[in-house]
């Protein structure tokens, strides 16, 4: 049975067994992860996936449940399943299936090239990866480096109607060196992610994890200050991932998020510019349609300094009496549809690193920071996380400094962006964020 | 019940080992769950499901290879036997043959979960919201949940393994929110076992008036001492501190990979002699118990700290055949999609022959510290960070205020040096345990058990 059938069948299952509205999502993908250690495949896993979720409704009340069998009567278990558990819920007036169904226009999300790539070849490729991050002079080890990718189909039917699928695939490949010895080994980190591993330059990946690494090495606890900071684009996306978190509708609602009540103020500074898009042709999480069957869309969060708005799926939209932005994000089909950033994506300014590092004058550039999703409270928004990176003096980067706290709470640090870089670049950790490099006009560092 | 017939497994691991290989593994699981919620007095979030699937690992020197399938057809299974064999680069090997599955030791379950009409389980978390509300006036949220679970699990390995094993749980929590002028103090409580549905039988609404009387009580807390005190450490998730500050640097990974302070340490005395620790899989009906581990290995009793001596690590079959000892039946997983590692089950000191009662009544000043919230270990040297969420004082030898924002700072060995009593109210409970990657139950447990002196940090 394809998976579109598995998604019909499934929501005819279900209304068959009385419930008022359904939907199903049936899934299939492949993975595929190598990890290199010491210039030897440490380990290498093929993985599949295959099954489908089925949500169904009764009048207001809402169950879930998910099977691997995808079999006629499996499907139709899994659905008279869902339909059950609806029985056990209580009403909830804001529960059911969204109104603005549809696909948008996204494409490119799967490329043709993938299968071009067996096992063998992208095992070379993760090896390549290794070497390059091995080869500069002191490098000391390398922890290891993974290359990993997948190609899935997904299906989505519903009761009002909409059927739609979509296929997409994706590579990615990091690799973490070691440079120094004993109480001084620092690590860099190098990553690159495209549609398939052709898009992936593995001696680019290996350098930036060697060129990091080795850029910290001596370094020393800085004396406290409060001055300017440059987060290069891997901790700018740190931190925007996490303020994504804090912008879905459904923390807000919660009373867990430090913007709820606080939409049309001031909350950055005038030149950042943040939207989800889930659309965009190279953002990991696009697709032409959301975890519900709402098309997808750029929903901007803060312009001109502005929060605008919060992300929202069918549910948390019928509560906040709006409509949904497409946000509601399925983890797989073992779990019903929640809201979740798809692409957080900061817009580029004209500054490149040289120029935001000018601008700084005094301070400090910060490669790493350590602790962030403990270390910041959701609702005050202070956070204080450990960092590591290079000083900045007389306008140019300086000497590597480590065991740094920076301190403050993440509207002030918003608030006090002066510029943002030219370079803006996809970051695969803590969900999917382009970020160019920040500087923040000052913060408080805490050193010895 | 078979899973997957013993003669396509055999071809399974013949298919895995094409191109070589040390060892070859089929893991197979078939895996039910229910689970049910309330929150603000609304029951939601029903949720079933039903998988099975597969595991096939190759070994090769220090490489594993592995792939894994939802559904347990044979044309998958064998398709992802090829695959994992093509990392392989060598002379095909050939499978023992399998043995049949020896019987072992089973935990009784009485009344099966899924054999209990869902509305019940609504109905208990109905039951609990009442009780957590009529613990007093200042309770404004309670939030219990439900969870049911049934892995049945077969394993074969190339070198004739043949294991099978049918693991039921269920577990009830309760976490429940008092307020007080702006004061806001969370309480939680649990019970859960590899059990049926009689363990909620008896009483299980006193989960949900637990945790009610633990967020009523920490509204009159006060700042917590701060400085170095004795501390009590209380039964059940007290267990937490030694789960955490000893057990994961037990575990052989860690310590083959050097990053453990206990590596190098056996025999060593870490603890008075009064102090003997187990990790027991085999316990019957507790949490973290099971028939087999995920590699066929039977569950037993390890001791892990004999009358204070270290006396034994804890293994899965890679890291015993690497020390060249046998696997003590902790090679656990998560489920079929990720790969066995050495994981402890019940861990927990064994009684002693003091009372809770004596203990505390032999501290002038100090702190009770009944449970923790987060924590952070530093494997390598055993340092360790918690926050204690329900913690009181301790003056003269009785238990008096709750405190609020209290942490442990010390380090696994010298809190275990540092041991001064343990009482012989032994209890466990329920955790989940992270690692890698992957969670899985884990039993935490102690009776009560005194700390001479530990760091106390705290808001004052």
């Amino acid at each position: 049975m394809t998976l579109d059938d598995a998604a019909r069948r499934a929501v005819e299952a279900a209304v068959a067994a009385g419930a008022s509205d359904a939907d199903a999502w049936a899934e299939e993908s492949t993975s595929r992860r190598i990890r290199v250690y010491a210039g030897e495949v440490e380990s290498l896993s093929d993985a599949g996936s295959r099954g489908i979720g089925v949500r169904a409704f009764v009048g207001t009340r809402a169950g879930y449940a998910y099977g691997t069998d995808l079999s006629d009567d499996g499907v139709a278990e899994t659905a008279r399943a869902a339909r059950e558990a609806a029985e056990l819920a209580d009403e909830d007036e804001y529960e059911g299936l969204p109104e603005e169904l549809g696909t948008s226009d996204v494409s490119g999300l799967a490329s043709a090239s993938f299968a071009d790539w067996p096992t063998e070849r992208v095992v070379e490729l993760a090896l390549a990866v290794d070497r390059a991050a091995r080869a500069p002079e002191g490098v000391t080890q390398v922890e290891n480096s993974v290359y990993s990718d997948g190609r899935g189909s997904v299906a989505l039917a519903n009761s009002r109607g909409f059927a739609a699928s979509y296929e997409s695939t994706q590579a990615w490949a990091y690799s973490s060196a070691f440079a120094g010895e004993g109480a001084d080994l620092m690590t860099g980190l190098g990553v690159g992610m495209g549609r398939d591993a052709g898009e992936l330059d593995p001696e680019a990946i290996g350098t930036e994890a060697a060129e990091r690494a080795l850029a910290l090495v001596g370094a020393r606890q800085p004396e406290s200050r409060r001055c300017p900071v440059v987060l290069d684009s891997f901790v700018a996306a740190s931190f925007v991932g996490f303020i994504g978190s804090m912008l879905s509708a459904d923390a807000v609602q919660r009373g867990r998020s430090l913007f709820a009540g606080r939409e049309g103020e001031e909350v950055a500074g005038q030149v950042l510019r943040i939207a989800d898009d889930g659309t965009d042709p190279d953002g990991p999480a696009s697709a032409p349609f959301d975890g519900e069957g709402v098309p997808t869309g750029r929903t901007p969060l803060i312009e001109d300094g502005r929060l605008l708005g919060f992300l929202y799926d069918s549910r948390t939209a019928r509560r906040a009496a709006r409509s949904t932005t497409g946000n509601a994000s399925r983890g797989s089909y073992r779990t019903p549809p929640s809201v979740g950033t798809s692409n957080l994506i900061v817009e580029a300014g004209d500054h490149d690193l040289d120029g935001l590092v000018a601008e700084a004058g005094e301070g400090l550039y910060v490669t790493d920071v350590a602790g962030l999703h403990s270390g910041v409270n959701p609702v005050s928004g202070t956070f204080s996380v450990g960092a590591s990176g290079r000083l900045i003096e007389n306008g140019r980067l300086g000497a590597p400094v480590r065991e740094i706290t920076i301190a403050s709470d993440l509207v002030s640090m918003l608030k006090s962006v002066l510029f943002t870089g030219s370079e803006a670049r996809w970051v695969p950790f803590g969900g999917s964020v382009k970020a160019p490099p920040l500087l923040v006009g000052e913060m408080a560092v805490s050193g010895s | 019940m078979t899973l997957v017939d013993p003669e396509l497994a055999g071809r399974v691991l013949e298919r895995a080992l094409a191109r070589g290989g040390d060892m070859a593994e089929l893991y197979a699981e078939s895996r039910r769950g229910f689970a049910i919620s309330l929150d603000d007095g609304r029951v939601e979030r029903p949720q079933g499901g039903r998988e099975r699937g597969a595991c096939v690992r190759v070994v090769q020197g220090d490489s594993t290879y592995y792939g894994h399938v939802d559904g347990l057809a044979e044309e998958d299974l064998l398709r992802v036997a090829g695959s994992v064999s093509e990392a392989v680069r060598g002379d095909a090997t050939e499978p023992a043959a399998l043995r049949a599955m020896e019987p072992h030791a089973t935990h009784e379950i009485r009344t099966p979960p899924e054999d209990v009409e869902a509305r019940r389980k609504a109905e208990l978390l109905r039951a609990c919201d009442e009780r957590a509300r009529a613990a007093g006036a200042e309770v404004t949220q309670a939030r219990i949940g439900y969870g049911e679970n049934r892995r049945q699990i077969e394993v074969y390995g190339s070198d004739g393994r043949a294991a099978a094993d049918d693991r039921t749980r269920i577990r009830l929590s309760a976490q429940v929110v008092a307020r007080r002028n702006g004061r806001v103090e969370t309480g939680t409580d649990t019970r859960g076992g590899h059990a049926g549905w009689e363990l909620l039988e008896e009483r299980p609404e006193e989960v949900a008036e637990k945790a009610a009387q633990r967020a009523l009580a920490l509204l009159d807390a006060v700042d917590a001492p701060t400085g170095r005190l004795p501390v009590v450490v209380g039964n059940g998730f007290g267990g937490v501190l030694l789960h955490e500050a000893v057990g994961h640097g037990l575990e052989a990974d860690a310590v083959q990979k050097d990053a453990s302070v206990y590596a190098g340490r056996l025999g060593d005395q870490l603890a008075p002699e009064f102090v003997t620790a187990y990790d027991d899989g085999s316990r019957p009906n507790a949490w973290g118990s099971e028939g087999v581990d995920d590699e066929g290995t039977p569950t037993r009793r390890t001791t892990v700290i004999e009358e204070g001596r270290l006396s034994s690590y804890l293994y899965d079959l890679l890291r015993a055949r690497k020390d060249g000892v046998e696997s003590t039946g902790n090679g656990r997983r998560e489920s079929f999609r990720q790969l066995p590692i050495p994981r402890m089950t019940n861990t927990f000191f064994a009684p002693g022959d003091a009372t809770a009662d004596e203990l505390i009544g032999g501290v002038e000043r100090g702190l009770y510290a009944v449970s923790f919230g987060g924590g952070q270990v530093e494997p390598a040297t055993g340092d360790f960070v918690f926050g204690v969420s329900e913690g009181y004082l301790i003056e003269n030898g009785k238990v008096t205020a709750p405190v609020r924002g209290a942490t442990l700072v010390g380090n696994g060995l010298e809190a275990l040096r540092a041991i001064d009593g343990i009482a012989g109210d032994l209890e466990i409970a329920t955790g989940y345990c992270g690692k890698g990657g992957q969670t899985v139950p884990a039993g935490v447990g102690q009776p009560h058990v005194r700390i001479r002196e530990l760091t106390v940090g705290g808001t004052a």
